[in-house]
């Protein structure tokens, strides 16, 4: 069944379409917005999402919910405290490297 | 906004950690490549003319079932979506005067963590900034995609459920140092969180796709925060500029 379908065409269809998603709004969107409320939703976006990717996702993508949800805590201490990117990252990986070592045979 | 040389190295600088976590992700959707049929090349090039976990997921399962070239179109549209909301957020932080040439290739790297971080330089954003992190973040992805086909599994689970935090330790300290400066960004961020698991846990909304909850929440949250507390005059405009990062919080509503 998979034969009736050129895989390179799939490769095609997947770069056009999200490009096209990535580059519209930035080469259609050339001025600054003046409209209040879309100002201010645009400017609450970058927040939610990276929030709503963040949680619960990050209990997940672990060996253990365990060591996902500890890395957590750990990273928003450090960037609360002022880590920079750099150090709250190695330092999550850290955290769960360590605590797997004794929860996960 | 920074010196070229200036936003090339801080891009650069913040690049690593991405790069890092990409390559550890990015190994693990080989392994999801391979088995839907792709060479090690072919995964590459879709990784490398991609550039998102989430949609190659989908394109890579929608390649091993077969399907129609319009399911597949509309499934990479729906997974990828929410790079439109980052896209127009983004527009925002480009100078009138940089040319349009740069909104071409910035918009090329629109990941979450690219986006992350550019949306969250001081003043407007030096396109330079977006290049220097690509540098790194676009080998690392195609790379990570690459020897992931090819190995498969030879990296030990633990090293690579380790690296798979290091994507969301970035997204949180992109975030927490703004809503520790503004309490309407550090309610908005909790709100943001709990309705996540909310949507994650309970069954009835098992049938929603995971990149459509994210854009679902996305618009819900953000339209509610953009009534409720409006930004005043240009948010990105009071951002302080004194190169520290996402400082940009002080506006946010107090009124």
């Amino acid at each position: 069944m998979m034969r009736e379908h050129n895989i390179y065409v799939y490769m095609f269809i997947m770069a056009a379409v999200t490009y096209l998603i990535r580059v519209l709004p930035l080469t259609l969107i050339r001025g600054e917005i003046r409209n209040r409320f879309i100002k201010s939703f645009l400017y609450y976006v970058p927040y939610v999402t990276l929030a709503v990717m963040t949680f619960p996702t990050i209990t997940q993508a672990t060996g253990s919910p365990v060591s996902g949800a500890v890395a957590f805590v750990a990273a928003i201490l450090l960037a609360w405290f002022g880590a920079g990117l750099f150090p709250v990252s190695v330092i999550s990986c850290i955290v769960v490297f360590v605590i797997e070592l004794f929860i996960l045979h | 906004m920074w010196s070229n040389r200036q936003a090339f190295r801080n891009g650069n600088r913040d690049g690593i950690p991405i790069a890092l976590g990409y390559f550890a992700v990015a190994f693990t959707l080989g392994i999801a490549a391979k088995s839907a049929g792709f060479s090690a090349l072919q995964a590459a090039i879709v990784s490398l003319t991609n550039l998102a976990s989430a949609g190659q997921y989908a394109g890579f399962t929608m390649v091993r079932d077969g399907a129609s070239y319009a399911t597949m179109a509309v499934m990479i549209l729906v997974t990828n979506a929410r790079y439109m909301l980052m896209s127009s957020a983004l527009s925002q932080k480009f100078d009138e005067k940089t040319p349009f040439f740069h909104r071409l290739l910035v918009g090329y790297s629109v990941t979450d963590e690219v986006f992350g971080i550019c949306v969250s330089v001081p003043g407007k954003l030096n396109p330079l900034y977006a290049y220097g992190a690509m540098l790194l973040t676009v080998p690392g992805w195609t790379l990570g995609t690459y020897l992931g086909v090819v190995m498969g599994n030879v990296l030990p689970a633990r090293v690579v459920s380790a690296l798979s935090v290091a994507l969301y330790g970035m997204f949180i300290a992109i975030i927490i140092p703004p809503a520790r400066k503004s309490r309407v960004i550090l309610g908005l961020i909790s709100v943001s969180m709990v309705l996540s698991a909310v949507l994650t846990y309970v069954h009835f909304f098992d049938l929603i796709p995971s990149g459509v909850k994210v854009i679902l929440l996305t618009v819900v949250i953000s339209t509610a925060a953009a009534l409720l507390f409006p930004v005043r005059e240009d948010p990105y405009s009071q951002i302080r500029t004194d190169g520290s990062y996402a400082s940009n919080s002080e506006e946010g509503g107090q009124e």
